[in-house]
């Protein structure tokens, strides 16, 4: 069994329907972006992907906040690299200022993508799934859902979209409990 | 806008501190063509009236804290490059766990310059929590596992410091007790800080495109 096949896919029940996101999926995604750098404060669900993402042709940076998230992001831009950003809700709400500052400021186009943890448990009364959305649309951020496996080909439309237009993007990842 | 707070304490000299000016103008003159700086905050109101280089980012509009990972991300892209964050006290103190973050990044060709005043400048000058905690900058680093790290109080020794040590491999912060400063409206930056992102990248890039 290779290493890949042993971490588990994210298998969820919501309004009837499975959705799955396996790491193998996510991984070829970020290869197919071109990826340089991934900038990471994990959830859970991102958190499984940690080891796959280590074997891959770009550099991990760990980081200790989100809020650094972004500016390093930019300065990788700067830099001529692709940089892609890895967090939380719970990271995005911390980090607004510095989310501010590069999508509105510095104009970069950084593009993230951002674990909704609880947005498959409907009934769940967490209050990071109950501003999730108010913020991303406060943020006036244009973005993706990434549910399952085959909505990462509209993440990687969305992500060269908003690489030509030069606008920050996000894809929002539909998580159960994260 | 002015700040009366500002311009009326701008002879405020506390001892055994180095002038802002001084410092920075040490750096600009000891400075080559393989090093980005990246100012912000108070030293990027400065750093464009006595430096202006197409490797220079002067950070304002600034996300406090927000320059010192900025620079790592430029340090991580261009490793053939070495940068030079400017940073205040008061924008360290705000993301501190970024040095940890520098240091797990391996990255061993970023600077990082504490201008240390003990106060938030921008606003008035009002006191940090740093200042009245009395806290060692450099001890910080030394902990945090910077290959280099030292402060200084004293210009002659930033002077011979400047002249004779920048080649100690990085990362390094270096924390400079300095004075405040006196803000005047013809000291803030007129480029626009996304004009000056997309010049820096430009720049790079073709600098890789010809070598």
């Amino acid at each position: 069994m290779s290493q890949t096949a042993a971490v588990a896919p994210i298998w969820i029940f919501y309004t009837g329907t499975l959705f799955v996101i396996t790491v193998q999926s996510a991984i070829a995604g970020v290869i197919r972006m071109g990826i340089t750098h991934v900038v990471w404060i994990p959830d859970s669900v991102m958190g499984a992907w940690e080891s796959e993402l280590a074997k891959q042709p770009l550099q991990l940076i760990r980081i200790c906040r989100e809020g650094e998230a972004w500016p390093l992001a930019a300065g990788l831009y700067a830099g001529g690299a692709r940089p892609l950003i890895m967090m939380q809700t719970t990271g995005l709400f911390e980090s607004g200022d510095a989310l501010r500052n590069v999508a509105y400021d510095l104009k970069v186009p950084v593009y993230a993508w951002i674990g909704v943890r609880n947005w498959l448990n409907p009934e769940s009364p967490d209050s990071a799934r109950k501003f999730a959305v108010p913020i991303v649309n406060a943020w006036q951020l244009d973005h993706v859902w990434i549910y399952a496996d085959e909505d990462f080909a509209t993440m990687h439309h969305h992500y060269l979209q908003c690489q030509a237009s030069e606008k920050l993007g996000v894809a929002l990842i539909a998580e159960g409990a994260g | 806008m002015n700040h009366p707070n500002l311009l009326n304490d701008a002879d405020d000299r506390s001892p055994g501190a180095i002038s802002c000016e001084l410092a920075l103008q040490l750096l600009a003159e000891q400075r080559n063509d393989r090093q980005i700086f990246v100012s912000n905050q108070m030293t990027a109101r400065i750093w464009p009236t006595i430096s202006r280089h197409p490797l220079d980012l002067n950070y304002l509009s600034s996300t406090m804290g927000g320059a010192i990972p900025l620079g790592l991300g430029l340090a991580l892209a261009r490793p053939d490059y070495e940068v030079i964050v400017l940073s205040g006290d008061g924008s360290l103190l705000m993301n501190l766990g970024c040095l940890a973050t520098v240091v797990a990044s391996r990255a061993t060709n970023i600077t990082i310059v504490v201008m240390d005043n003990g106060l938030y400048e921008v606003t008035g000058g009002q006191q940090t929590a740093g200042r009245e905690a009395n806290v060692n900058y450099a001890l910080i680093a030394q902990a945090t596992g910077f290959r280099y790290f030292e402060s200084f109080d004293n210009i002659e020794q930033w002077r011979a410091f400047a002249l004779s040590r920048w080649a100690v491999s990085g990362p390094r912060l270096i924390s400079l007790r300095v004075h405040r400063v006196a803000v005047t409206t013809e000291r803030f930056t007129a480029t626009k800080v996304d004009v000056e992102l997309r010049r820096l990248r430009k720049f790079l890039s073709k600098s890789r495109d010809d070598s």
